[in-house]
């Protein structure tokens, strides 16, 4: 074992304690009990219970910042996987910040099936797919870096307490790392050997998630690979 | 269903064919993340009884109109590989596999909280790798796994057994044998931990009485299943550190 645990883990429809506190939909309440809804631990921060989703799916809220894989080309719009059940629509207009013309203008030079996008979620309510904006600084399509995929779950640790993670990693690495809340982390680094340090650094959290120590574990790993690989 | 078969069904020590008392359960073994594609999977064993059970979604379906604008619709596959029995299945859905699907999806869909992903499916795919009866109660706690290793909310874990009679004695957990010669079949599913049976069906004939003790035993047995299932899903969240 590399590390003890955070706290206690939990599995559905085990009974929680009232006081435990989670967002919907991680904790429900059958007949007048709090039971957990996904497997979980149960671990005290700053003198409060709290219920830390280790598996999840991803559902949008506006103001999110996501990074979105265009998936389909439409007249005046993309489609765009936001790792969520619901694909997400980035509106031409909103992409190029002038009128379109689907006349003159043709989508695939600007965005292609594939590239990335940083945006932010503008509007969703469950009922219609979730609208993607790039007005903003730092959103729209990426153009350098790679992307690794996480749960969205496991987010929170991949940017570490008051950023803590995010941080160590870039501090040691020198790249920078955005950590979207869809699961999705952009590395961008100075060479490709930082760039496959930082990558596993991102696994290794990952892996290892809900263990304490982390930070220090993940210090000491790119530490030890950047001796290892003499970079 | 004959008498003959009573006598191999029900050994004179009261032991039945296979040596267990009648109620005891096979060996059960549970394993979960079994498959890196989908969103969620799970083995479940039941003696010689293996199903294999894996989850994608939630996602929006391919076909549309199927869509629900206040929840999302849960699609059960039951299906029994060719390999699986001793004569070769024919790969084709048949009329048993489609009502088992159905079977096994309302057995979960009472747990499962559909509502927060409205305009969604969620599939679950029940592959029925090697069959020696109780494969639509397997099938349920493999489904039931893995709808919770893909993070699917749910109120509470369901588990299936089935309760039998053979030679007038009733069974736990019964095999292909007892299943085939037995006098009744009663597969079970429950959620224990919130007091909900999710599937009730019987096969045969059963006095109210027999009725009442094979209902109180499969919950008790329900319980142990739950308690294994816990046990395989936290085990694989303690275990990915000695990976590393």
């Amino acid at each position: 074992m590399s590390g003890e645990l955070h706290g206690v883990i939990v599995a559905p429809g085990e009974r929680l304690d009232q006081r435990v506190e989670a967002k919907a939909p991680y904790i429900a309440e059958v007949n007048g009990v709090k039971v957990a809804t996904t497997v979980g631990i149960v671990s005290q921060r700053e003198g409060k219970s709290v219920f830390i989703p280790l598996k999840g799916v991803y559902v949008p809220e506006p103001g999110h910042v996501v990074i979105g894989l265009v998936e389909s080309i439409g007249v005046s719009s993309w489609g765009v996987d936001i790792n969520s059940p619901y694909q997400a629509v980035l509106a031409a207009q909103d992409f190029l910040g002038r009128p379109f013309n689907p006349a003159v203008d043709d989508l695939s030079r600007f965005l292609k099936v594939g590239d990335y996008v940083k945006a932010k979620v503008a509007a969703f309510d469950k009922t219609r797919s979730p609208l993607l904006s790039v007005q903003g600084e730092g959103l729209g399509r990426i153009i350098s870096g790679v992307i690794v995929e996480v749960p969205p779950a496991k987010i929170p640790r991949v940017i570490g307490k008051r950023r803590s993670m995010v941080e160590a990693i870039e501090a040691k690495t020198g790249c920078s790392v955005f950590p979207a809340v869809n699961g999705r982390v952009h590395i961008d680094c100075p060479s490709r050997e930082l760039e496959v340090i930082a990558v596993l650094a991102v696994k290794l959290i990952d892996r290892e998630a809900h263990r304490v120590g982390l930070t220090e574990k993940v210090i000491r790993f790119i530490e030890d690979e950047r001796r290892a690989r003499g970079v | 269903m004959g008498g003959g078969a009573k006598a191999t069904l029900i050994r004179e020590d009261g032991l039945r064919h296979d040596g267990r008392r009648p109620e005891e359960l096979r060996p059960i073994r549970m394993q979960v993340g079994v498959l890196a594609n989908a969103s969620g999977s799970a083995i479940v064993e039941y003696g010689k009884t293996r199903v294999l059970a894996a989850v994608y979604g939630p996602r929006e379906p391919y076909q549309r109109f199927m869509v629900l604008p206040d929840r999302a619709i849960l699609r059960v596959r039951y299906h029994m590989a060719p390999f699986s029995t001793s004569e070769r299945k024919s790969p084709a859905p048949s009329r048993r596999e489609i009502e088992l699907s159905k079977v096994i999806r309302e057995a979960l869909e009472d747990v499962v909280l559909l509502s927060e992903y409205p305009r969604t499916a969620i599939d679950v795919y029940v592959e029925v790798l090697q069959a020696d009866g109780g494969t639509r109660v397997a099938g349920v706690t493999a489904a039931s796994l893995a709808l919770a290793d893909a993070g699917v909310p749910m109120k509470a874990l369901v588990a299936g057994v089935a309760v039998g009679k053979v030679g007038g004695v009733l069974v736990l957990d019964v095999d292909e044998l007892e299943d085939s010669h037995g006098e009744a079949d009663m597969p079970v599913a429950a959620a224990p931990d919130i007091g909900l049976v999710t599937m009730f069906q019987l096969n045969g004939v059963l006095s109210e009485d027999e009725l009442d003790r094979g209902l109180s035993m499969a919950l008790t047995a329900i319980e142990k299943i739950v308690s294994i299932e816990k046990e395989a899903l936290k085990r694989k969240f303690e275990a990915i550190g000695e990976e590393v």
